[in-house]
């Protein structure tokens, strides 16, 4: 970039989350400074306390919508920001939080709580793209450091990011990996899952456990028939769709067919 | 293959042709037990083969096995094909790097190394083949494949044995090697010793053969070495009528089949990423942080892919069905028109690996039994 353009604002926003996806910014280490240098980190609350207003060029937004209060701010950053990106499980499908679609949540504050009459929350957990227009969903439980600084090279240039929407099966072929499913007789959720995490748990002998939700044409119904012959019960197949992702939609239909 | 007079090496013999490869430069790539499967990997020695191992096949399903004798090549192919090594998932292309106004575009170096790829079957060498014609004829040859092609050592293995996804005597492409290799071995027990019937190929082959350890067969080694390949092509899994079947999926390109199988597709591009032959890639560009780097790669893509048919203003093949049909009419149909052949191998990797056992030869026998009449054509 010329040096003597001005570096572009940076603000990375917290939303209902548990600050994994912000701390993968922090933890790509040597990347990091290279994210310092070319951009301008204005609001971090991870890293710094500094807080300054303004407009930012570039939001990443982590976390879901959970309260009537953050439904409201998401509209504040979204008029501050020229591009809005989100950042994680939470942010782009509700997170493991979206658990309580499934559920009573006045009835869970009743017994968690010794006064449910402070807690001011929304019935359901929400993708930010559900309250405001989001420019680019990257995907993960948490994010790839490697793709998250792709995303911000990528924005720095203007060009598409690399991020394909393919299988976890495709990362597995590319690495190399025996499929633990059809070798192991593992169960596997690499067939419907978004690529990006490069396909970790395969390759140590683990099914895959759905954490960057859909794929971009998932048929989750043929694969459940895969599992169930692999063993797992209309129990087990509701809860393997319902974790980081459960309020995906193709995520929560499917595991909605095994039962409420 | 043009045949040559036929040798005999013992197992410290094969060890002696592993070594001598080694010697002058190759580096071995075999087969090799790891995960729970026989995949291709480093060859340091025969101990490093999978001694004793053997593959159970069916529709997404691959299980190792125990054998009860101690062969060395006692199954067929497993989840990896040569591809891997001749047209590698990632292969860098170029990189450009600015300072100030001056750009610098360096291309990436060709490949050097020189493999020796040891096991080969005769429907992978078809394969290789197939691939040769694709990245080496026409205009636009891709000179990293040539290069690891030209600098290859090819040791193949005549199948003594048969999965239960092959159907290589379909597609006229085994079990017996018939061309495109530097040595073929054929396994067989003689005198209760274990030892391998070779031939050469090429006049490398036979420069490595004067180097080792062997002497010639006797009549009955050459008739056993015969024998073993005819029991395994006799033992077929799978069975793919495949003269017609060009005319035949052409014809029913509007036929029900296509929606069942879409049913059960996953589009989640196993298939073509196992196949021996699939060749497609895209490219992905990466620029750094600052702006002064940027770097074109090649990865392995898949017609199952949205990403693979995007034109202007969205991808052609949105439904899996589309997708599925694509895959299945070039492999079978329209490759014969493209290249000459058909593009598949009857290798079964494709039926094996899929993570639902969708069975193209059992595919294309439900199109045929509910085909429409010939002359009545349909397309899209």
């Amino acid at each position: 970039m010329a040096a003597n353009r001005k570096k572009p604002r940076l603000g990375v926003w917290k939303f209902a989350s548990c600050d994994g996806c912000q701390l993968t910014l922090l933890d790509c280490e040597d990347d990091l400074l290279a994210v310092a240098g070319a951009v301008d980190i204005a609001y971090f609350p991870e890293a710094t306390r500094a807080e300054i207003s303004g407009r930012y060029d570039l939001s990443l937004v982590e976390g879901s919508i959970t309260t009537p209060h953050d439904a409201e701010r998401i509209h504040a950053i979204r008029r501050r920001s020229r591009k809005l990106i989100t950042i994680g499980a939470c942010a782009t499908a509700g997170g493991i939080q979206a658990l309580r679609n499934f559920a009573d949540v006045q009835a869970y504050t009743s017994v968690v709580y010794a006064r449910p009459d402070y807690i001011e929350t929304l019935a359901t957990s929400t993708a930010i793209a559900d309250h405001v227009p989001v420019d680019f969903e990257l995907r993960g439980c948490p994010i790839s450091g490697r793709q998250l600084i792709e995303v911000i090279a990528a924005f720095l240039v203007g060009r598409r990011p690399v991020t394909p929407a393919h299988s976890v099966c495709v990362e597995c072929k590319l690495r190399g990996t025996v499929c633990v499913m059809v070798a192991h007789g593992t169960p596997c959720l690499g067939p419907v899952t978004h690529a990006g995490c490069g396909a970790i748990c395969p390759a140590y002998n683990r099914g895959c456990y759905g954490c960057y939700g859909p794929m971009e044409s998932p048929n989750p119904v043929s694969l459940s028939h895969g599992l169930a012959a692999l063993g797992m019960d209309a129990r087990a197949l509701q809860r393997v769709y319902r974790t980081f992702n459960a309020n995906a939609p193709a995520f929560r239909d499917e595991s909605a067919r095994h039962g409420k | 293959m043009a045949l040559s007079r036929q040798s005999v090496l013992t197992v410290d013999g094969l060890d002696a042709l592993i070594g001598k490869l080694r010697e002058r430069g190759y580096r071995v790539i075999g087969p090799s037990v790891r995960d729970h499967a026989i995949v291709y990997d480093d060859i340091g020695d025969v101990a490093d083969l999978p001694r004793g191992w053997t593959d159970e096949q069916d529709a997404g399903q691959y299980r190792l096995r125990r054998r009860d004798d101690d062969a060395l090549f006692g199954y067929v192919v497993g989840p990896q094909s040569w591809k891997k090594y001749l047209h590698p998932p990632h292969v860098a292309l170029w990189r450009a790097r600015r300072t100030g106004k001056d750009v610098r575009i360096e291309p990436a170096p060709e490949p050097t190394e020189r493999l020796a790829l040891l096991g080969v079957r005769s429907c992978e060498l078809h394969a290789i083949a197939i691939q040769d014609r694709v990245l080496l004829s026409g205009a636009h040859v891709d000179p990293g494949y040539r290069a690891r092609r030209e600098a290859a050592f090819i040791v193949a293995v005549n199948c003594g044995v048969t999965g239960g996804t092959c159907f290589c005597v379909s597609m006229r492409t085994g079990p017996k090697v018939d061309a495109g290799a530097d040595i073929a071995l054929t396994e067989i027990v003689t005198a209760g010793e274990r030892v391998f019937v070779l031939e050469t190929g090429s006049d490398k082959g036979a420069a490595l053969l004067a180097d080792l350890p062997h002497r010639w067969a006797s009549a009955a080694e050459i008739a056993e070495a015969k024998a073993v390949v005819a029991r395994a092509a006799a033992a077929m899994g799978r069975d793919l009528a495949a003269d017609d079947v060009p005319e035949l999926l052409l014809r029913n390109l509007e036929h029900p089949r296509w929606d069942d199988v879409a049913q059960r597709c996953l589009t989640c591009g196993n298939c073509t990423m196992v196949c021996p032959t699939c060749f497609c890639t895209t490219v992905e560009d990466t620029s750094s942080l600052d702006g002064t780097e940027t770097a074109r790669t090649q990865r392995w893509d898949s017609c199952f892919t949205m990403d693979f048919s995007y034109i202007h203003g969205g991808s052609v093949r949105t439904s899996s069905r589309s997708r599925y049909r694509q895959w299945m009419t070039h492999k079978l149909a329209t490759w014969h028109q493209q290249f000459g052949t058909s593009g598949c191998v009857g290798c079964g990797r494709c039926i094996t690996w899929c993570p639902v056992g969708i069975d193209i030869t059992e595919e294309v026998r439900a199109i045929r039994a509910g085909s429409r009449a010939e002359g009545d054509r349909h397309g899209d």
